[in-house]
């Protein structure tokens, strides 16, 4: 309606008879610029401040941390075990979370007869807005019990491998975290992805049945290559969520600061997140800056993730459709 | 600043509501109370007398968070019996609480730590003279376990076996060291897995400064609010502790004594014998930890004697001080001051905090109480 009206505007411009409308154009152009520009101040000034209250910490040397009981050696020494197992916890939500959420958003798309396939989509979206300290106790009370006899078994069979050796219960271990990261970041893959496994070209999948495929072939020959840079997305999304999330980790792991890989002992990782919680009710002075410089750190480590998954979905863009 | 006071004040009333329904159930309890503390008593109402309606206006404190919920009880105790005094408590942690007395800006103060020599200097200059220091808040610290079917019966520990087990060197429940301090007792066999807490907390501190005195050549870490041992189990606050243990059969940790609940507490060795918790006991090793080195009539100052071999003391304690002064400016404050405290050291007072749903403290032994009584008099205006 409104589209083809914009030459009249031009050349009656002043005489007022359009002026309600030219008012809404330019009260929506303002709010929406607006937002736009605040989303950018907005960043900026979490970026300020950050780099603002985590600079003492950021120039102090190992010394002005003597004080500080949480902190051996200088602020690199232990934000590095932090940051491992932070990135420890977010991949292995992610090695779970992924075929979980190509399955699910499979089934919905392809599989599931069209009003199981709409009720499922709600439910997994309703999953997004449970709040993590719900999945953290969920996680510690209810999960965790679940996994100790898995666990168990993994150790006394295959603690021969480095990754499963000496399990103690309770399994208050950085996979436990890791697991119940995973179905926190699940609803937010699955959406992203059925959304783009949705967009496939009905032309591809019909080209790929006609040539004799079953189903499971057409979804390999046209549908996941299609949705290739869609789940790669999907991916870094959930993994941006992953490695911010804080008080899941705080109530399901035991905190350690260690760089291993031993996947079922307690007390070796911990999140930077979670820890800053942990720290932060009794601290005062330089340990406040260093929170907040781990704080920087994870905040630069995300904005790269997000920086990689732009530029490989931009790389692919050309091969498919998904944009 | 505002929503501190919101909140506490929103404590005090929820402690007050709570105080009436307890005293309207239990009438039995408060009469025998002031049976009870007839002698004493007496003395308090003539001292209520001489002070009379004057007990009214303002006096703050401030400093140990671990006496916040005691204080609490304590303040709406205090003004439900002088509807015209304010107090006020800001839990700001004891070394700002420390600052803030010796510079004047808060009346009393609470703190974990005594006031070193250079602050009692600076104290006593603010004062005028004479620093009163008093141990009136005891909260012992419980070391509890779950095995479910021991759960009823206190196991023994000596301090040193307790040290070996936070230490992880001593690993099963039928170690022989566990199994020849109890003898009565059938102990399966189970792996202990200790369970500390993952915060900075002075119940660690405490925990650790007695592993540290009890059993110096097992436990060789300093004392310190963050526990020293790395790859342990451990969980956030007293709550998240006590949800690890409560999550596996054989572990072990160490709580306020108040949240103890359903698990089993350990019998700790002090010489020959096996003390459980209990709050006398925990009293008792104030009573018998000698004076510190620069302790007065009215620096009431304690080395807490954490390897006492004395029968019948509970060594896990933690021990938080009242500071205050022996001459105030106004005479406002010198009455306010000595009531408040007064009531604080009171049977009444220290039976209050008691209540495990306030702190769950231990109530201060008699003799205490008279040497407490005998520093707060001494406060006066001039």
């Amino acid at each position: 309606m409104a589209t083809t009206t914009p030459p009249q505007d031009q050349s009656r411009r002043g005489t007022g008879e359009r002026a309600p409308g030219r008012l809404g154009n330019v009260i929506f152009k303002g709010i929406s610029t607006t937002s736009g520009v605040m989303i950018l101040v907005t960043l900026a000034a979490v970026a300020i401040f950050l780099l603002y209250r985590a600079w003492p910490a950021l120039v102090a040397n190992a010394e002005e941390f003597a004080d500080v009981s949480f902190i051996e050696g200088n602020l690199w020494e232990w934000v590095a075990p932090l940051l491992f197992g932070t990135v420890l916890a977010a991949v292995i939500a992610l090695v779970v979370a992924m075929p979980l959420s190509i399955g699910i958003a499979l089934f919905i798309s392809h599989y599931a007869p069209r009003r199981l396939a709409q009720l499922l989509g709600y439910i997994i979206d309703l999953l997004a807005a449970i709040p993590s300290v719900i999945f953290g106790l969920w996680g510690f009370q209810w999960l965790r019990p679940l996994v100790e006899p898995l666990f168990a078994w993994l150790s006394s069979n295959l603690g021969f491998i480095p990754l499963f050796a000496d399990y103690t219960s309770p399994a208050r271990n950085i996979t436990t975290g890791g697991l119940v990261l995973a179905i926190m970041i699940v609803p937010i893959i699955t959406a992203t992805i059925r959304e783009v496994f949705l967009q496939t070209p009905r032309l591809h999948e019909e080209a790929s049945l006609a040539l004799g495929s079953t189903r499971w072939e057409m979804i390999r020959q046209a549908v996941l290559p299609f949705g290739r840079s869609g789940i790669i997305s999907a991916a870094m999304l959930g993994l941006g969520r992953a490695l911010g999330e804080t008080m899941a980790i705080l109530i399901v792991l035991s905190p350690g600061y260690a760089i291993n890989f031993f996947l079922l002992q307690a007390g070796q990782h911990n999140t930077i997140a979670a820890n800053i919680a942990l720290h932060f009710p009794e601290s005062s002075g330089i340990a406040v800056d260093a929170l907040i410089a781990s704080g920087l750190i994870l905040f630069a480590v995300t904005f790269g993730v997000n920086m990689l998954a732009r530029w490989i979905i931009n790389r692919r863009a050309e091969f498919s459709g998904a944009n | 600043m505002k929503l501190a006071t919101g909140r506490r004040m929103a404590g005090i009333t929820a402690i007050s509501a709570l105080a009436l329904t307890l005293a309207a159930c239990g009438s039995d309890s408060s009469a025998d109370d002031t049976t009870d503390s007839g002698d004493t008593g007496s003395s308090e109402e003539t001292g209520g007398e001489d002070m009379g309606a004057e007990l009214s206006g303002t006096v703050a404190g401030s400093g140990a968070s671990s006496q916040e919920n005691a204080v609490q009880g304590w303040l709406a105790g205090f003004m439900e019996a002088n509807p015209g005094a304010t107090v006020t408590y800001d839990p700001t942690g004891s070394g700002t609480g420390r600052e803030q007395f010796i510079n004047g800006t808060v009346q009393f103060a609470g703190s974990d730590a005594a006031l070193d020599g250079e602050e009692l200097a600076a104290a006593q200059e603010r004062c005028g003279g004479t620093v009163i220091e008093a141990p009136l808040y005891i909260s012992p610290i419980a070391v509890v376990y779950n095995i479910p079917d021991l759960n009823d019966t206190n196991i023994n520990l000596g301090p040193d076996t307790i040290a070996g087990i936070f230490a992880g060197e001593i690993t099963n429940w039928n170690d022989p060291a566990i199994v020849e301090a109890n003898p009565d007792i059938e102990l399966p066999d189970l792996e202990i897995v200790p369970v500390n807490r993952s915060d900075d907390s002075g119940t660690t501190e405490n925990f650790t400064e007695y592993l540290a005195a009890a059993a110096p050549e097992v436990w060789t870490h300093e004392p310190s609010g963050l526990w020293p041992v790395e790859g342990t189990q451990s969980g956030a606050q007293t709550s998240g502790v006590l949800g690890v243990v409560e999550a596996a059969e054989g572990t072990i940790a160490y709580v306020d004594a108040s949240r103890v609940g359903e698990l089993g507490s350990v019998a700790v060795g002090v010489g020959d014998e096996f003390v459980p918790f209990s709050p006398e006991a925990a009293a008792n090793v104030v009573d018998v930890s000698p004076a510190a080195a620069d302790a007065t009539d009215t620096i009431l100052t304690i080395d807490l004697a954490r390897d006492t071999q004395e029968s019948g003391a509970y060594p896990i304690v933690l021990v938080s001080y009242s500071l205050a002064c022996g001459t105030y400016d106004s005479e406002e404050h010198a009455s306010l001051v000595q009531g408040y405290l007064t009531y604080v050291a009171s049977e009444e007072g220290q039976n209050r905090a008691a209540q495990p749903d306030v702190a769950g403290s231990a109530p201060i032994s008699d003799g205490m109480r008279e040497r407490v009584n005998a520093a707060l008099e001494t406060i006066s205006a001039g």
